[in-house]
């Protein structure tokens, strides 16, 4: 499953890999704007400005509270997560959209950190595994523990933080293929993935209703 | 010496046997020992740690003033350097080194030429792009196929690219007279099978943080399997006293065998570290570690199986192959394990090829080898007309082996999935169960050595140098410390991963947890043994009256107290103790068996293969955890699947170069990839050591592939001879066979 940026829901922006693709998605939209497309240009703030190449401040919401980092236009938010921030439980293991080691939820959403720019993120909220075993995440990280879905753990944050949103999304409710689905962009080379959906469907048990 | 009669065995094969052992050494525990902890489902100590990502791994560590490195790699297979231009790198901003990495003749796309250093990752990236390296490009060959052929370019001009015949082999070994007994054989099945190169994948890829102090001291977090062996790798190399080299794996990302000593980067790390004044980070990206990190050498086995007509096989000969790689050796497959068949003359040799360095992995040999043995042994069944699974029981004496075949026949409805008319079912999606055995050699060793220490507040702290890969060797460790003291195992502090802690052994080959274990467990005996003598002291009773349990010490006449109270008896320095890892003993069985069966359903159409379940069978003497091992059974599965149906490391013949190196060129198993694992341990006492535990890690990926494999020709009626077993390979197996071809 891709999880790129605007997949991410709320206010899109633009993710590096359709930066990276942005010529030939110009070139195939012609004159009718493909649906990313389309939701950047509504959503394209007014002050639209040039920025970089040096780098340029930006506050964002990283776990509920206000950080103030410097970032080039080149740097993806994993990179200002595991640098400036000093947040290493996203961890960079492809940095390009294809294994989900670096999934966060950007406002309440799971997204690939490595494929969200830096700059796309100003003033928008940050939750990361850190932060979201302080709230009702932790129900599921609990459920990660009493389940053993992890091995080595290198994905573990990235896993956790895909069931934590698919948790919050469905509530008790949350059918196993759904929790497949919602971690299908995850990959795991230690074969956790029978204990991570026990936990996610141990944990969805206890959660509240939507 | 002391002499303790214990029960060992499994199921209803069960002997009172009496075992020599040190005094030191608790008698080893038998089929019917009471355990509270041990044997149960005991969550990781370090789960929380892992699943919120507070655990720092090697890449994760920050030290104050930390640089950036990063390694360029000869995009050739076969290259002389002609030329590198470093000076207008080394004036870049942020730069602050920019060295070659020397040697001229590079023989394979990857190896290194010149790393440079910086401030920060982007004028890294910077100036990394900004290296120019002038190549004379030589002739080359990466298929071991090949190499073979007169003329073809030589990896070591001293030396023809043909390895010597390595007359050990993998698995059983040669035997009897394999000629003879070819003549002799009643019935004969024939055919080649081949194997690919595999990429270890470990999500974490290869390299350290370094750093030096002004006295001299390195301090290196590294992802390695051996902090020991990195550390007095690295004293050599940088002419420092071992006792100044400090290295750290407290949490390690997965190695699967390719992370036993310092790559590249771990080198660069140090040298940087130490030229700069500053820490330095040097890892491998994701393409660098499939280029480089390692592989599972790629096989063409031609091999004969032959026996009497009852089923009874007698004979298996042949050649295989395959590539290590720049080097020759530890291309084996363990095509002769299993069956004890009685003549065995498989002639293997490795072959060099300009690529980079095969290594360890996971069951080295085992995976290919069982593929084409396991095959053949249904190949056999077909040509004697009878049930795959009944020829396996006939020739099969290994002692848990043999009870688990019709346990995993059973959970899987052999009877009633198996396909008595292979690809008999009607529409294009075909269904059908096979099954395999596996082997795997270990009870560990050494004479390694573990540190408890209890505090007079009762905390325990458990030290070792050993790692954990994440199998959960920290978890095991505090299982039996926890065992011996009757404290549950959360409140057992285990501290290892960290070389000045005493030397454990590197994690590998399925040797660490029984490597560590039992010395663990004599630790806890002399923790045990010392808060029991302060505490009958107090109580003015026999030390051995008083039993530890439920975090309680109780002792004659309702004495009763916990065990922080009984702690707080302890002198004001607590108490130290040691376990001293001991040698094996003679136990039940040598080595662990493991059967595993699959249920596929092959779509005939599109050539897709879907495991729909596996039951796996397995058997490691006492499991310590059943949940840590459950962990590591489906993991072990679940990367056979993957070797079996995606993955492959493919190399480009005109540059020698990776065609794949990324996850959406080389794919491994994902979440929707995962059939449902029923995962079986037999409860076998095995007397090996005073646990009786023996290691899981591998022996739960040897028979994957090749069950996988035997259920697909169960359900098409094709048989699949080369792995991985893609779309595009059974659509043309499917062609073939109905005489087509394409
Ligand atoms: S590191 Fe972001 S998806 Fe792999
Ligand atoms: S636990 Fe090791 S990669 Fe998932």
């Amino acid at each position: 499953m891709g999880r790129t940026g605007h997949e991410g829901g709320g206010p899109p922006g633009l993710s590096r890999r359709e930066l990276l693709r942005g010529a030939g998605l110009a070139a195939a939209a012609g004159a009718t704007l493909l649906p990313a497309a389309r939701a950047l240009a509504a959503d394209a703030p007014a002050d639209l400005r040039v920025q970089g190449p040096d780098a340029v401040e930006l506050t964002l919401t990283v776990n509920g509270a206000p950080r103030t980092v410097a970032a080039a236009p080149r740097d993806t938010l994993l990179d200002v997560l595991r640098l400036p921030l000093d947040l290493t439980g996203a961890k960079k293991v492809c940095d390009r959209g294809t294994c989900g080691a670096c999934t966060v939820l950007l406002d309440g959403k799971p997204v690939y950190a490595c494929s969200v720019l830096a700059l796309d993120v100003a003033g928008r909220s940050v939750t990361t595994a850190e932060g979201v075993v302080g709230g009702a995440g932790r129900a599921v990280a609990d459920a990660f523990v009493a389940k053993d879905a992890m091995q080595c753990g290198f994905c573990t944050p990235g896993m956790l933080v895909a069931c934590a949103a698919a948790v919050a999304e469905h509530g008790p409710s949350l059918t196993l293929e759904q929790a497949r689905a919602a971690t299908a962009g995850n990959l795991c080379r230690c074969g956790t993935y029978p204990h991570v959906l026990e936990a996610a469907l141990a944990a969805a048990k206890t959660a509240k209703g939507r | 010496m002391a002499e303790s009669k214990v029960k060992l065995g499994v199921a209803d094969v069960v002997a009172e046997k009496t075992i020599r052992h040190e005094d030191a050494d608790p008698a080893p525990w038998g089929l019917d020992a009471r355990l509270a902890v041990v044997g149960t489902e005991v969550s990781r100590v370090d789960g929380f740690a892992k699943a919120s990502g507070a655990a720092r791994y090697a890449g994760d560590q920050r030290p104050t003033g930390l640089a950036f490195a990063r390694i360029v790699r000869c995009p050739h297979a076969h290259a002389n350097v002609t030329r590198v231009d470093l000076d207008a790198v080394r004036t870049m901003p942020g730069v602050l080194a920019a060295d070659e990495t020397g040697g001229r003749r590079k023989t394979y796309a990857g190896a290194p030429v010149a790393v440079v250093c910086a401030a920060d990752e982007r004028s890294l990236d910077d100036a990394v792009a900004a290296v120019r390296v002038s190549y004379e490009v030589l002739p080359h060959v990466v298929d071991a196929t090949e190499a073979l052929a007169e003329g073809a370019a030589q990896v070591d001009p001293k030396r023809a690219n043909r390895g010597d015949a390595d007359g050990r082999g993998r698995g059983g070994g040669p035997a009897g007279d394999a000629q003879k007994a070819l003549d002799e054989a009643e019935l004969k099945v024939e055919a080649t099978y081949r194997t690919q190169v595999q990429t270890h994948v470990p999500l974490e890829p290869h390299g350290s943080v370094a750093t030096w102090s002004e006295d001299g001291k390195l301090t290196l977090w590294c992802s390695t399997q051996s902090v020991d062996a990195v550390r007095n790798e690295m004293a050599r190399r940088f002419q420092v006293p071992a006792a100044d080299v400090r290295v750290v794996t407290e949490f390690m990302g997965g190695g699967f065998g390719c992370k036993f000593g310092p790559d590249p980067c771990d080198y660069e790390a140090v040298r940087l570290a130490r030229a700069t004044k500053r820490p330095v980070w040097c890892m491998n990206d994701r393409r660098e570690e499939h280029l480089t990190g390692g592989f599972r050498p790629d096989s063409v086995q031609k091999l004969t199986l032959g026996g009497r007509r009852d089923g009874t096989m007698t004979v298996i000969a042949g050649e295989c192959y395959g590539t290590p790689g720049n080097g020759q050796g530890g291309a084996g497959a363990a095509n002769t394990a299993l069956y004890d068949i009685p003549a065995r003359g498989v002639t293997q040799f490795g072959v060099s090829t300009f690529t980079a360095h095969g290594r360890a992995f996971r069951a080295p040999g085992h995976p290919q080898g069982v593929f084409a043995l396991e095959g053949l042994v249904d190949e056999f069944a077909l040509a004697a007309g009878m049930d795959p699974l009944d020829v396996r029981r006939l020739n099969d004496k290994h002692p848990v082996r043999r009870l688990e075949w019709p346990v995993g026949a059973k959970r899987i409805g052999w009877a009633q999935h198996r396909r008595k008319v292979p690809g008999s079912d009607r529409g294009p999606v075909k269904r059908g169960v096979g099954c395999a055995g596996g082997v795997w050699y270990n009870a560990g060793g050494g004479s390694w050595r573990i540190d408890v220490a209890v505090a007079r507040d009762g905390s325990v702290v458990v030290r070792s140098g050993v790692q954990d890969i994440g199998t959960g060797t920290k978890t095991v460790l505090a299982v039996l410390v926890a065992e011996e003291l009757g404290v549950a195992p959360g409140a057992v502090r285990v501290e290892i991963g960290d070389s000045r802690f005493p030397p454990g052994p590197g994690s590998g080959g399925s040797t660490t947890a029984p490597s560590v274990g039992p010395a663990a467990r004599e630790a806890g005996v002399r923790a045990r043994e010392g808060v029991a003598a302060v505490v009958a002291a107090a109580w003015g009773v026999d030390a051995d009256k008083l039993s530890f349990a439920g975090g309680r010490v109780r002792g004659p006449g309702g004495k009763e107290t916990t065990f922080e109270q009984a702690c707080a008896q302890l002198p004001s320095e607590g108490l130290s103790v040691s376990g001293v890892r001991r040698k094996n003993y003679e136990g039940f069985s040598g080595t662990c068996g493991g059967v595993q069966f699959a249920r596929v359903a092959v779509d005939v159409e599109t050539g897709v293969v879907r495991v729909e379940k596996v039951v796996a069978v397995h058997d490691a003497g006492r499991i310590v955890d059943t949940l840590t091992a459950r962990s590591q059974v489906n993991g072990g599965v679940i990367q056979g699947i993957s070797y079996a149906l995606f993955e492959e490391k493919r190399l480009d013949r005109a540059s020698g170069d990776m065609v794949n190196p990324t996850f959406d060129t080389y794919r491994i198993a994902g979440m929707a990839d995962t059939p449902e694992i029923d995962v079986v341990f037999m409860d076998v006492a095995n007397g090996i050591n005073n646990v009786g535990m023996m290691g899981l890690g591998e022996p739960a990926t040897v028979p994957t592939a090749a069950a996988v494999a035997n259920a697909v020709a169960n359900a098409t009626g094709v048989r699949m001879r080369e792995l991985p077993m893609t779309p595009a390979r059974v659509l043309a197996a499917l062609a073939a066979a109905r005489g087509g071809g394409k």
